[in-house]
């Protein structure tokens, strides 16, 4: 039935997704550079600032930073971007009838272009720290996979929200904010004591940032409940959000 | 029958809930001034109509033609009633609205064709005849916001011309443009009818539903007030606002 439905708008979802790569790039060749700076820099920022304390301790810091940047600033702009997906479109579905949740994956495939884009730099870096190539960095594919539904669907959760209360915008802005200290983007956490460590895996963000780091640094396969877990988080947040959509599809109408 | 309405009813929700942030929201809440009021939209409209009908829809403003619309498009759901809609519906509604100021003519045309269910070969097969009806040649590559909103309504109507509907629904989408384009989307319009579509027609000017319509609904805040031949509910609607 969602392939079907796919099917029947795919030109609308093309159209779409190459609106919001136009917009959000203005049109210029920089613009793509630009959006791939602001991970770069961080990393250029911490490295600079954190070695002094971390990076002797840690093997490889800077692709551990790294891998930290990327997964995290891929996580914050596709769930930053989706929850603007209702409220900016609002002027389409409320007069043509296509499915909602189609203007929320065209921004998700954006950013998910983007992620791609740094994810080569991130390789080049990977190669230049001298790790060695192994084909168990095919598995990051699998990561990869869980995050976009990972942040589809809080992107369903997040534009209902917006939708109804225009203030959820900052608030998320500081929930995010708050998640890139609890992510462990620039630290390691073996120095906490054990408890503390396993909270750390209540936060998705830094599941899915340590899968990386798993494969790349430590070239070690992640357990199989390992994997569960990550592709829980996926589906129970795309669960709640296909749910919210289903029981508002109609209502979305009144709050525009 | 190619649409049918089974005492239909749309409750429509107004009031606080618009516009307010999670922190007013719990506030008014426990203040207990958190208001919100519900109202019938439409309320019990039946009527039916044949292959070929022409409908006009009449009333007064908020007597819930556009929510009577948007539920026959799909858009809304009725809270209460059936509808029944067989064949491919295209809904012109609100042309000038919808598109994206920061995209070019061409790329607005091409979504706003995505949007209506067309196909990319469709369009790319289109769209100089598109942009000729709309007489927008030397706009093209122009940023939408530029574009008056005659200029916007132009292209919103050609593009949404193109349709070869089961159902049409037009919401004062003859209205567009000057005197002389005008002229140009009522011809193309009946082109569409002729070819023996089911429309549905929402219309101020009388004189126009006259012309055009074979059955008339009268709305009035809701409420069904005629359905029936063209003249007589015209006859009726114009004594009606002769008494006002």
């Amino acid at each position: 039935m969602l392939l079907e439905k796919m099917k029947k708008h795919r030109f609308l979802f093309e159209e779409l997704v190459k609106r919001d790569f136009k917009k959000k790039y203005k049109r210029t060749v920089l613009g793509v550079a630009w959006s791939m700076l602001a991970p770069l820099l961080t990393l250029l920022v911490m490295a600079v600032v954190f070695t002094q304390f971390f990076g002797r301790a840690t093997p490889h810091y800077i692709i551990y930073i790294f891998a930290g940047n990327l997964v995290f600033f891929y996580y914050r702009e596709a769930t930053s971007g989706g929850m603007r997906a209702l409220v900016d479109n609002s002027g389409i579905f409320t007069r043509v009838n296509v499915p909602k949740y189609i203007f929320l994956l065209s921004k998700n495939v954006s950013s998910l272009i983007n992620f791609l884009l740094t994810l080569v730099i991130f390789f080049a870096f990977v190669a230049i720290d001298g790790i060695a190539f192994s084909f168990k960095f095919f598995l990051l594919v699998y990561p990869v996979v869980c995050l976009l539904v990972f942040n589809i669907g809080l992107g369903l959760i997040l534009s209902a929200l917006y939708l109804f209360f225009k203030d959820t915008q900052y608030l998320y802005e500081l929930f995010t904010l708050m998640v890139m200290y609890l992510s462990a983007i620039f630290y390691p956490i073996d120095s906490f004591p054990n408890y503390l460590q396993q909270l750390f895996y209540l936060n998705p963000v830094f599941v899915y940032i340590n899968y990386f780091r798993t494969i790349v640094i430590h070239n070690t396969v992640p357990s199989l409940s390992y994997h569960l877990l990550c592709a829980f988080y996926a589906l129970f947040v795309l669960f709640i959000g296909g749910y919210i959509y289903k029981k508002y599809n109609y209502k979305f109408l009144y709050y525009v | 029958m190619v649409v049918e309405l089974h005492n239909v009813s749309v409750r429509y929700i107004i009031g606080d809930f618009k516009d307010i942030g999670i922190k007013e929201f719990v506030v008014r809440k426990i203040k207990g001034n958190y208001q919100v009021k519900e109202f019938w939209a439409v309320n019990d409209v039946s009527f039916s109509l044949d292959k070929g009908d022409l409908l006009g829809i009449i009333g007064t403003n908020g007597a819930g033609k556009s929510t009577l619309l948007k539920v026959i498009t799909g858009i809304m759901v009725p809270t209460k009633g059936q509808v029944q809609v067989k064949g491919n519906v295209a809904a012109l509604l609100e042309l000038g609205a919808g598109f994206d100021g920061d995209l070019t003519v061409k790329e607005n045309a091409y979504l706003r064709g995505a949007m209506l269910g067309y196909t990319r070969a469709f369009m790319n097969e289109k769209y100089e005849e598109i942009i000729a009806f709309a007489e927008l040649e030397e706009f093209q590559d122009r940023p939408f916001k530029q574009l008056s909103s005659g200029m916007k309504s132009r292209l919103g109507f050609s593009i949404a011309c193109l349709v070869n509907p089961d159902i049409l629904i037009l919401d004062e989408v003859l209205a567009v443009g000057d005197a002389a384009f005008r002229k140009k989307s009522e011809q193309k319009m009946m082109e569409i009818i002729n070819r023996g579509a089911t429309t549905i027609l929402v219309s101020h000017s009388l004189e126009q539903v006259r012309r055009l319509c074979n059955k008339v609904l009268w709305l009035h805040k809701g409420k069904q007030v005629a359905f029936g031949e063209a003249e007589e509910v015209c006859n009726q609607y114009e004594e009606f606002i002769k008494k006002k």
